[in-house]
C-alpha cells in the first residue's frame, strides 16, 4: 500500500509488529514485512518500529541503511537489477544499463521514475554468469538480454500496469 | 599463581579481562583508540595489537589473557601494522590540527605524533570519500559534531545506548559510507539527546565537541555598562587544578575567585548556596508529599539532563519531579530578581554567568521559563574547561594565584551544598534536614555514608518511629531507567530517588577536565568535596545564616508562595525524535540498554 497515511502506517506497524517478538532482535524481520508492503520504509514507520521494539531510532536507522535490501526512498511498483558482476560487465551490461535509464526516464540521478514505476539498480553477480548479462525484474530473471529486448519486456510491463489500472477502478 | 610473559618478564594474573589489561599492568602504554574501560569492547582501530607466541598477532583489547602466554608488544611487525593502522584512519581525517579545539588533547594526534606518523603515504581522502565538506551540526545548545574528523571508534554511540539508555548515535551506511549518525541524519537539536556531553567527553578527536561560548562571557566582562555576576558550581571547585598541573580532588576555590576577579567578574558566587536554598525546598516539598503519601517517590530535579530525559520518556512521571528549581536556575532568579535591584539596575544590565561542570546546564539556561523581565536568569554557561582556556587566555599562572573570598549575599554555604556536586550528595544534604525534622529527639546525625559511593544504584532505608523513609540513589541514566522499570512494575518502593545522568554525579560532568576514562579520577573529585563538607563549621543547610537571610529578606520560609515563584518550576511532556509518532515514546525507557 504505497502511499499510506498516518494512521495506515500506524495500522500496518501495529499488525507487522503483533506478528513477531517485542525485542531487538525482531527489527529485521520486521523491516522486511514493512518493506514487503509499502516497498520502501518511510522515516516514521521506522521510529515506529523503533520505539516499539525498544530501540532507538538511530539504531533502526543504522540497521536500514546497511543492509542494501532495505531502502528508505519509495520504490517503484518494478524493480529492475541489471547485473554488473564480471560476466555480465564483459558482454554489455552497461550500455544496457544506460538504455533502461533512459527508456524509464531516470532524472538527477534518482534510482526511481517519476510515475513510481520503475526502479532501476545494478547488482554484482546474480550467479548466472553462463546466460549473461542478466536482468532481474521482480522475481523474474532474463538472460542474454540487449538493449532492444528490454525495451520490449518494459513496454509489457507498462501495458501490464494500465491494466491494474483499469482493474482497481473497476472494482 | 598463574601469570603471562610480558617483554620476557612475568606478570601475575588477579582476574584481569583482556591482555591490554595485562601489558599496561606491566607498566607498558599500550596504544588504543577505540577501548573504554567503562565500556563495551569494540575491537575495530586495531592499535592495541600485540604478538602471541604460538599464536600470531592479535588485538589486545578482547583477547583475554592465559595462563603461560609469551607476549611482544614492539616487534618490527607491530609497529609497521601500528603505523598503517594510524594512516589509515588519517587519510579519511580532517587533519586541520592548528584550528581544532581539541588540538593539545586529541589522542589522535597524540599517537600521531608518538608513533612518529610524520609523513603518512595514502593522501588525505584519497579513498575517494571527501574527509571535508559534510556539514557541521551545532545545531544543539551544548555540542558541535563534526564527522569530518570522526575516525568511526565508536565510543560515543556506546557511552550514549549503553551509559544513558538512549542511542541518540549510531553507525549508519556500509563500508567506507559507513558514519556515526543521527536517527535519518537529523540535526542533533531535533532528536532526543539531553545535552549530557559524555558522547564528547569520550571522543578521542575534535568529531564531537562542547559548545564554546568564551566569546560570549568575553564580551560581557568587557562591557562597561553590564554588571557581571558569576557562580561556581561545587564540582568545579575540585577539578579546575587539574587544567593546571593539580591533584584531583583539592579545593582551589579561593583562587577560582581570584582568577575570576582577574578577568573582570564584578560579583563571584557560590552555587552551593543556592544548593542550601534548593534542600530546604525541596526537603519542605518532600516532607509535604512523605506526610500526604503523595506522588511518591520525588524525583530531584536538580540534573537538566535527567529532567529532559524524563520529559521525553516518562511523562507519566513528571508529577513526582520535585518542582524545585536547580541550584544554577534558583542562584539567576535571585539575582536578577532580587539582587539586580538592590544594585539599582534593571535585571537586563546584569549578566549572570555559570561555571558549571555540565555541558546539559547550557541547555537549562536557555528554557524558555527561566527568565525574569524577558531577560534569562543566567545567561551563558561554559564548563570547567572553558574557564580554565580563559585564564590560560588571560595569562594568568592559576597556581600562583592568591586565595580570594567569594562575595556576599551568595559567599558561604555549608557542607551540605558543596556535596551537590557528587552522586549521593543532593540525597545527602536533603537527609540532614528531613532527619531533624521527622525524629522524634532533637538527632544530629550528620554523615549519612551508605548514600555515599559510586554502585549504579544504592538506597537505604531509615525508620523514624512507625514510618520509614526510602531512599533510592541512581546515576547514569540507563540505571535510572532499570529503576523506573521497577518501580512501574511495582516491585520496589522509594520515597525519594536522586538521579544524576553523569558517572560519579557532577564530579563526573562532560565539562570537567578529560579523564579518559580513569574513574579514580571522579573519586577523587568526589572525596574533595566530602573532604570540603567535613571541614565546613555548618554542615547542615537549615543552619546557614546567609540562607536564613535571604528567606528573611526577599522569600519568607521554604515553600511560601514567593519562594515557589522565584525558586520553582513546572514540566512538560515533549517529543523526542520528529516523527509522526506520538505516546509511544513513553514505552522507550531502558530496553536501549539490550543493544
Ligand atoms: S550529549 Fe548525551 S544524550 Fe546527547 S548524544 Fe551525547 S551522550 Fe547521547
Ligand atoms: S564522533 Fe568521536 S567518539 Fe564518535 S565514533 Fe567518531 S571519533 Fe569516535
Ligand atoms: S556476472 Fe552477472 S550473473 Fe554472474
Ligand atoms: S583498542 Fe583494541 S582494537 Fe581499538
Amino acid at each position: 500500500m504505497p502511499g499510506a497515511t498516518a494512521v495506515e502506517m500506524r495500522e500496518l506497524v501495529d499488525s507487522i509488529l503483533t506478528r513477531h517478538k517485542k525485542a531487538p532482535s525482531s527489527l529485521i524481520p520486521v523491516l522486511q514485512d514493512l518493506q514487503d508492503e509499502l516497498r520502501y520504509l518511510p522515516e516514521d514507520c521506522l521510529t515506529m518500529v523503533a520505539h516499539g521494539l525498544g530501540i532507538s531510532p538511530a539504531t533502526a536507522y543504522g540497521v536500514a541503511t546497511f543492509y542494501a535490501q532495505f531502502s528508505l526512498e519509495p520504490r517503484g511498483k518494478y524493480i529492475i537489477k541489471v547485473c554488473d558482476g564480471t560476466a555480465c560487465h564483459v558482454r554489455g551490461s552497461s550500455p544496457l544499463y544506460q538504455a533502461i535509464c533512459k527508456r524509464v526516464k531516470l532524472e538527477n540521478g534518482k534510482a526511481t521514475s517519476k510515475n513510481g514505476l520503475f526502479t532501476v539498480e545494478t547488482v554484482a553477480c546474480l550467479g548466472a554468469c553462463v546466460i549473461a548479462p542478466v536482468v532481474v525484474i521482480n522475481d523474474k530473471a532474463y538472460g542474454q538480454m540487449t538493449p532492444e529486448a528490454i525495451n520490449l519486456i518494459i513496454d509489457e510491463l507498462e501495458k501490464e500496469d494500465g491494466r491494474d489500472q483499469v482493474c482497481k477502478t473497476a472494482s | 599463581m598463574s601469570w603471562v610473559l610480558v617483554n620476557g618478564e612475568r606478570v601475575a594474573l588477579n582476574g584481569e579481562k583482556s591482555l591490554l589489561d595485562v601489558v599496561r599492568k606491566a607498566g607498558i602504554d599500550l596504544p588504543t583508540l577505540c577501548y573504554h574501560p567503562e565500556l563495551s569492547v569494540y575491537g575495530a582501530c586495531r592499535l592495541c595489537l600485540v604478538e602471541v607466541k604460538g599464536w600470531g598477532i592479535v588485538a589486545a583489547c578482547h583477547t583475554p589473557p592465559q595462563e603461560g602466554m609469551a607476549i611482544e608488544t614492539n616487534t618490527g611487525e607491530l609497529r609497521r601494522l601500528r603505523k598503517i593502522a594510524l594512516e589509515l584512519i588519517l587519510a579519511r581525517h580532517d587533519r586541520e590540527c592548528t584550528s581544532c579545539s581539541r588540538s593539545g588533547t586529541c589522542r589522535l594526534q597524540e599517537l600521531a605524533e608518538r608513533f612518529q606518523v610524520h609523513q603518512p603515504r595514502f593522501k588525505n581522502g584519497a579513498n575517494g570519500q571527501s574527509h571535508r565538506g559534510r556539514s557541521i551540526d551545532a545545531s544543539g545548545p551544548a555540542l558541535v559534531r563534526d564527522p569530518n574528523k570522526c575516525i568511526l571508534c565508536g565510543e560515543c554511540v556506546r557511552i550514549c545506548s549503553e551509559w544513558q539508555g538512549i542511542g541518540v548515535l549510531s553507525f549508519s551506511q556500509r563500508g567506507s559510507h559507513m558514519s556515526v549518525s543521527t536517527a535519518f541524519d537529523l540535526p542533533i537539536s531535533e532528536t532526543e539527546c539531553v545535552n549530557c556531553g559524555q558522547c564528547a567527553a569520550v571522543c578521542p578527536t575534535g568529531a564531537l565537541v562542547v559548545k564554546s561560548h568564551i566569546d560570549h562571557v568575553w564580551e560581557a566582562l568587557h562591557d562597561p555598562e553590564k554588571i557581571v555576576c558569576v557562580q561556581i558550581a561545587p564540582a568545579v571547585r575540585v577539578s579546575i587544578g587539574e587544567e593546571f598541573g593539580l591533584p584531583p580532588g583539592d579545593s582551589t576555590i579561593g583562587r577560582l575567585s581570584a582568577a575570576l576577579r582577574r578577568l573582570g567578574a564584578d560579583h563571584i558566587f557560590d552555587t552551593s548556596l543556592a544548593a542550601d536554598l534548593t534542600v530546604l525546598e525541596e526537603t519542605s516539598e518532600f516532607l509535604k508529599r512523605f506526610d500526604a503519601g503523595e506522588r511518591l517517590p520525588l524525583f530531584t530535579s536538580c540534573c537538566p539532563a535527567w529532567v529532559k530525559y524524563a520529559e521525553q520518556f516518562y511523562p507519566e512521571y513528571l508529577v513526582n519531579l520535585s518542582t524545585c528549581r536547580s541550584p544554577q536556575q534558583m542562584l539567576g532568579s535571585l539575582v536578577k530578581r532580587y539582587y539586580s535591584g538592590e544594585l539599582g539596575v534593571s535585571p537586563k544590565q546584569v549578566v549572570m554567568i555559570s561555571i558549571m561542570p555540565c555541558t546539559a546546564k547550557k541547555f537549562e539556561a536557555q528554557r524558555p521559563e527561566f527568565t525574569t523581565g524577558g531577560a534569562p536568569d543566567v545567561d551563558f554557561v561554559i564548563t570547567t574547561q572553558e574557564l580554565a582556556d580563559m585564564i590560560r587566555e588571560q595569562g594568568l599562572d592559576y597556581t600562583a594565584l592568591p586565595e580570594e573570598p567569594l562575595d556576599e549575599p551568595f559567599a558561604k554555604p555549608t557542607g551540605a551544598g558543596i556535596i551537590f556536586g557528587v552522586t549521593g550528595g543532593v540525597s545527602e544534604a536533603v537527609l540532614r534536614r528531613a532527619y531533624e525534622v521527622l525524629a522524634s529527639e532533637p538527632a544530629h546525625a550528620v554523615e549519612f555514608t551508605e548514600v555515599r559511593g559510586f554502585d549504579g544504584l544504592r538506597s537505604c532505608e531509615l525508620s523514624f518511629g512507625d514510618r520509614t523513609l526510602r531512599l533510592g540513589v541512581v546515576h547514569g541514566l540507563s540505571n535510572a531507567a532499570a529503576l523506573l522499570k521497577e518501580i512501574q512494575a511495582g516491585t520496589v518502593h522509594y520515597d525519594m530517588v536522586e538521579v544524576m545522568a553523569c558517572p560519579g554525579g557532577c564530579v563526573g560532568g562532560a565539562g570537567q577536565p578529560l579523564t579518559r576514562g580513569d574513574g579514580r579520577v571522579r573519586r577523587r573529585r568526589g572525596a574533595g568535596l566530602y573532604q570540603g563538607d567535613s571541614e565546613q563549621e555548618v554542615r547542615r543547610a537549615q543552619e546557614n545564616p546567609a540562607v536564613t537571610a535571604l528567606y528573611q529578606r526577599w522569600l519568607g520560609e521554604p515553600g511560601s508562595a514567593e519562594a515557589h515563584d522565584a525558586l520553582h518550576t513546572a514540566y512538560t511532556p515533549r517529543r523526542g525524535n520528529r516523527s509522526g509518532d506520538d505516546g509511544a515514546c513513553a514505552e522507550v525507557s531502558s530496553a536501549h540498554t539490550a543493544d
